[in-house]
């Protein structure tokens, strides 16, 4: 391609023509929407880190110090709530996601525009319901609302809260509802399934969990709301119901929920490593077989998460089988990164930082499934620190990684700026060693019993502890350094070519920042993925 | 509209687009209702003798006419689905007219079913009476029965708004610039009737052999 | 790092060294796959670095052996872990017959412990060493999970029903004891102590003070006090089932199934009469929710599993 960036950015970039604030706010462009998704989702992160960071302060000495039961109670619940719902589920597919799978395909838009902004503004709409919850006093269930202590015993604002929930589950759907069409009826001419990048396949399946699984989760925090405003329901014992039919209800959606936040993950991972292994990913049907058996077996194994709570022996087991199987995908991706290195020409670019640390954290968060996966071990497990440290090595080792190491990737193309290289780099690793020395630690605590959402505890587990604590301080450092030189790009940055890593993918044949209707002319003779070899020779 | 749809190859492009988006909302849709059929599910097998009770103290005439009601809907939304696509657009502004009539005679006599239960004290939340030994399962099926019957309500209230909004921009546009849309609402109505077809026997004909 | 046996692998119960072997069998092959690919990873990365000498002719961009080994190997491992996983997990669903039976009331937040012969504690549990125990746990309000981590075992203490756990002491001490679901505020604090004894010293400590009418001598004043007895007496005019020996035996329903009369059974067939109706008779009880606490429910079924041995109780202890 022979486009001149800087032509482009001053004439027809999409961040061109129209800087007002009214412009962005009424936009229907999904590079814009995509924009206004990664400031609002920024600003839950740091949010939420917020809460995690005096949860960690307070977890330094075994005493509770520095606040008191009920608030902390309120700390790990908004954490919960906001890094769950507010950050992971939107951060790739409605980020990432949004400005990509269309440059992706060879599409001008998303199929539906206006439904596009209107989730940005529902889940604007539903992260207000949560920031009143705080204002007004915080809530106290947990993030997972169960009952009866949510519908009756609380004396908090649960049902604030579960509005929020329940408005952003909204926004999931219709963005899950748009990616779908978007992928099937939009692809540019040539472009066949099996030519699409991961990465859309990646989101393409996290779309069908998000609109099969969220609206679930809507209806039973409905019920929840209900039963705890009425104080009627099919959910408390005391009124005739069954406490196990919400944890049923609730992990039918949350389980799959852990896909929906790592599946485009996977995809951003597979993006980057080809690019800087300089080589074609290494088994393409395979990776998309494992992503689509990741979606659907992952409807199946909710149960997991109820091998104690008086479900039956006999499910249990089934449950348990389910989910080692769900693990064989997850693991056929991890040797198919691996062997894309085979015979590669590696270069240590930031983003390629990020996404080996997302395979090696997303590997031990794996295999650490299998504990809990194992009924027998899950008994002593579950609802301590293990797995604690097992779903932070998923959803922030893997996912959050992942999400960072995208952002480096595409930020060129983004923002038609560079990052700064070198900082880039130092913040990847201050962050893989500030995570496993925050986590690691927890899997020992748990592993020796520590429960989860203690604010006092036992002295034993202190100095796991400190460790932790020590651990997630550098983490935040390792977080607020992206935050700081990618915005410095944005302004200052060296200007960026349209294809700077020499990557393949319809997205790097237009110009960086992208005009607004993404391409000129539609790209027509459309490569396979992943053509590096080829390239390399040329 | 057209100045949206600028990223549409064609009008069938458009069309097909939009019907596979309603496609997925549907599945949305059902999975919404899962909960609560699901609910229904456990909470007849723990209380069935109560679930039977309390559906006989459903009014089945009203529930019977209502379904012959919506079916009737039914129908003439798949005329105007017709129409629209043989491009008549008096006869689909009709048809979605009859259809949207049909909807609200459903609601209206649903109100009046809703009153008289009201009245004889089956509404959970508010003053609830029953048999003592059967309270329990009846509560949890009435419970139930009004979550259902009022989440289907507002599905039908929103799909005779959009048929009516339709059915009067028909009055400007021709059959053929609002045939996506007259589509799309077709589907969704046919679904929210679908949802009937299941509430009726599971609420009003459950055990009533008796 | 702990003496009580919280440590990684020194449990203190039965099932938990049979725990023990099946965590460590784990941890090694997680551990094998875990260095495995960051082994790969760092060769790799070394040996393929941009500007390296290595020999990059005829890369593969597919094989379909391969991928079939590396999904059919880990699916032969998942599975033998699988299959011994359930069997030590299926046994923590079989109490031995022997076990000693112990009622435990959960509330927010405290333990509240009912021995047989009535003697009481809170927030602690004392158990004899090598004789299995099993606990009959309810909750009063919300949901909690009794978990003692040296003997490896959780359950969840629920609300409006009883589940059990079991566990046999190997070695005597004081263990922790936690609430492990979140109960609400003072989750944190919902902790005890289980203290495994030599089984003479227990004995002992069992004789020394109970300060009530053992379980079963109050809850046949229960049963008489709510009028149970009116009914279900054989003498009655009223046609209900007799009660002796009912516990564990099966049952024939109305509906035509059949269940076993456990202690979830016996409790909602007095809470909430109208779920089962034993076949032949009218359903014509009332239901007692409301009426009777979690302890005179205790009592009440520790009288129902007694009246096999004694049949008509006698009034004093």
């Amino acid at each position: 391609m022979s486009s001149h960036p800087s032509r482009a950015f001053h004439e027809n970039s999409y961040l061109h023509g129209g800087f007002t604030l009214w412009s962005w706010l009424t936009t229907r462009d999904h590079k814009r929407i995509a924009l206004l998704y990664m400031i609002s989702i920024t600003g839950f992160f740091f949010l939420g880190g917020a809460a995690a960071t005096i949860i960690r302060i307070e977890l330094l000495t075994p005493q509770g110090d520095l606040v008191d039961a009920h608030t902390y109670n309120e700390l790990f619940t908004a954490h919960g709530i906001i890094m769950v719902w507010f950050f992971l589920i939107p951060s790739i597919p409605n980020t990432l996601g949004n400005f990509l799978i269309p440059l992706m395909i060879g599409a001008r838009e998303v199929a539906f525009p206006r439904l596009n902004l209107a989730s940005w503004y529902i889940y604007t709409l539903g992260g207000l319901f949560v920031l009143a919850t705080l204002l007004f006093g915080g809530v106290d269930t947990g993030w997972t609302f169960y009952t009866p202590f949510a519908t009756l015993f609380s004396n908090s604002n649960v049902v604030l809260a579960i509005v929020g929930v329940f408005v952003v589950g909204f926004s999931s759907i219709l963005t899950g509802l748009n990616f779908i069409v978007t992928v099937h009826r939009m692809r540019a001419p040539g472009m066949t399934w099996f030519k699409l990048p991961l990465f859309v396949w990646a989101n393409y399946a996290t779309s069908i969990i998000l609109v099969l699984a969220t609206p679930v989760l809507a209806m039973t925090l409905c019920l929840i709301a209900f039963e705890r405003i009425t104080r009627i329901g099919i959910f408390d014992p005391s009124l005739g119901g069954d406490p196990l039919l919400f944890q049923h209800f609730f992990w039918f959606y949350s389980h799959p929920a852990v896909y929906i936040m790592v599946l485009p993950a996977m995809g951003v991972a597979s993006e980057i490593i080809p690019c800087f292994a300089r080589n074609r990913i290494f088994g393409y049907r395979f990776m998309t077989y494992a992503i689509l058996g990741i979606a659907i077996i992952g409807f199946l194994v909710w149960g997991h998460h109820m091998f104690v709570s008086g479900q039956s022996m006999y499910a249990s087991v089934v449950f348990s089988l389910l989910s080692f199987l769900v693990a064989i995908p997850s693991a056929i991706k991890v040797f198919n990164w691996t062997a894309t290195l085979y015979k590669g020409s590696i270069l240590f670019a930031s983003p390629m930082l990020y996404a080996l640390g997302f395979v090696g954290l997303f590997t031990i968060g794996g295999l650490t499934g299998l504990f809990l996966a194992a009924a027998a071990l899950d008994v002593h497990l579950t609802d301590t620190y293990f797995v604690i440290a097992h779903f932070h090595y998923i959803m922030v080792g893997g996912t959050v990684m992942a999400y960072l190491g995208g952002l480096h990737f595409w930020w060129p193309k983004i923002v038609g700026r560079m990052y700064p290289e070198t900082w880039g780099r130092i913040a990847a690793v201050v962050i893989f060693v500030g995570f496993n020395l925050t986590f690691f630690p927890q899997y020992i605590a748990g592993a020796m019993g520590m429960p989860r959402r203690y604010h006092v505890y036992s002295p034993e587990y202190q100095l796991l502890n400190v460790f932790s604590s020590t651990g997630a301080g550098m983490l935040a450092i390792g977080y607020l350094l992206p935050l700081v030189y990618l915005v410095w790009a944005m302004f200052r940055g060296k200007h960026a070519p349209a294809n700077p890593w020499q990557a393949t993918g319809l997205e790097w044949q237009t110009a960086s920042p992208p005009p607004k209707e993404n391409f000129e002319t539609i790209p027509e003779n459309i490569p396979s993925p992943y053509d590096y070899r080829s390239r390399t020779r040329s | 509209m057209s100045s949206h749809a600028a990223h549409f190859e064609s009008d069938s492009h458009r069309h097909e687009t939009a019907e596979l988006g309603m496609w997925v909302f549907l599945a949305t849709e059902l999975m919404f209702f899962g909960p609560l059929l699901l609910g229904y599910a456990v909470g007849r097998e723990m209380y069935g003798q109560a679930f039977a009770a309390a559906s006989r103290h459903t009014d089945v005439v009203i529930g019977t006419i209502n379904t012959a009601v919506l079916l009737t809907s039914s129908l003439f939304m798949a005329l105007a689905a017709a129409a629209v696509r043989s491009d008549r657009t008096r006869m689909t502004m009709r048809c979605l007219l009859l259809t949207a009539a049909l909807g609200v005679v459903f609601l209206v006599l649903k109100g009046f079913e809703y009153l008289s239960e009201w009245q004889e004290h089956l509404v959970p939340w508010a003053d609830f009476r029953f048999e003592p030994r059967l309270r329990q399962g009846a509560g949890y099926f009435y419970y139930l029965y009004f979550a259902m019957t009022g989440l289907h309500a507002l599905h039908l209230t929103i799909g005779i708004v959009a048929s009516i909004v339709f059915a009067l921009r028909l009055r400007v546009n021709s059959a053929r610039a609002l045939a996506s849309q007259v589509g799309v609402t077709g589907l969704y109505w046919h679904f929210v009737d679908m949802i009937w077809v299941f509430l009726y026997p599971i609420l009003y004909l459950v055990e009533r052999h008796g | 790092m702990n003496p009580n046996g919280e440590g990684l692998f020194s449990a203190a119960s039965s099932l938990g060294h049979t725990v023990d072997v099946l965590f460590l069998s784990v941890l090694g092959v997680t551990t094998f796959v875990a260095v495995g690919v960051a082994g790969a990873i760092l060769y790799f990365s070394i040996r393929y670095r941009h500007g390296s000498k290595a020999d990059r002719s005829n890369p593969p961009a597919r094989a379909r052996w391969i991928e079939i080994t590396w999904t059919a190997t880990p699916l032969a491992i998942f599975l033998g872990l699988f299959i011994w996983s359930s069997i030590v997990f299926s046994r923590f669903h079989r109490p031995p017959e022997s076990a000693l039976r112990v009622h435990v009331l959960a509330r927010q937040w405290m333990w509240k412990v009912e021995h047989d012969n009535g003697r009481r504690e809170i927030d602690e549990l004392h158990v004899p060493v090598g004789q299995p125990v099993e606990l009959i746990m309810t909750s009063q309000d919300v949901i909690h999970s009794f978990f003692v981590p040296a003997f490896r075992v959780k359950q969840d203490v629920l609300p409006g029903r009883y589940t059990s756990l079991w566990f046999n002491a190997t070695r005597a001490g004081r263990f922790n004891l936690f609430c492990a679901e979140y109960c609400g505020t003072d989750h944190a604090r919902m902790t005890g102590t289980v203290v495994a004894m030599p089984p003479a010293e227990f004995a002992r400590w069992l004789a020394a003070g109970p300060q009530r009418d053992d379980l079963a001598a109050r809850g046949f004043t229960i049963y008489r006090r709510a009028g149970c007895s009116g009914c279900h007496e054989a003498a009655s005019t009223v046609h209900a089932p007799p009660l002796e020996s009912l516990y564990g035996r099966q049952v024939h329903l109305s509906d035509g199934s059949t269940i076993v009369a456990d202690d979830t059974y016996l409790r909602d067939s007095i809470l909430l009469p109208e779920k089962q109706i034993v076949a032949g008779y009218a359903p014509i009880m009332p239901g007692f929710k409301g009426q009777l606490d979690e302890d005179d429910l205790t009592a009440l079924l520790a009288y129902i599993r007694s009246s096999e041995e004694t049949k008509p109780m006698s009034t004093s202890p």
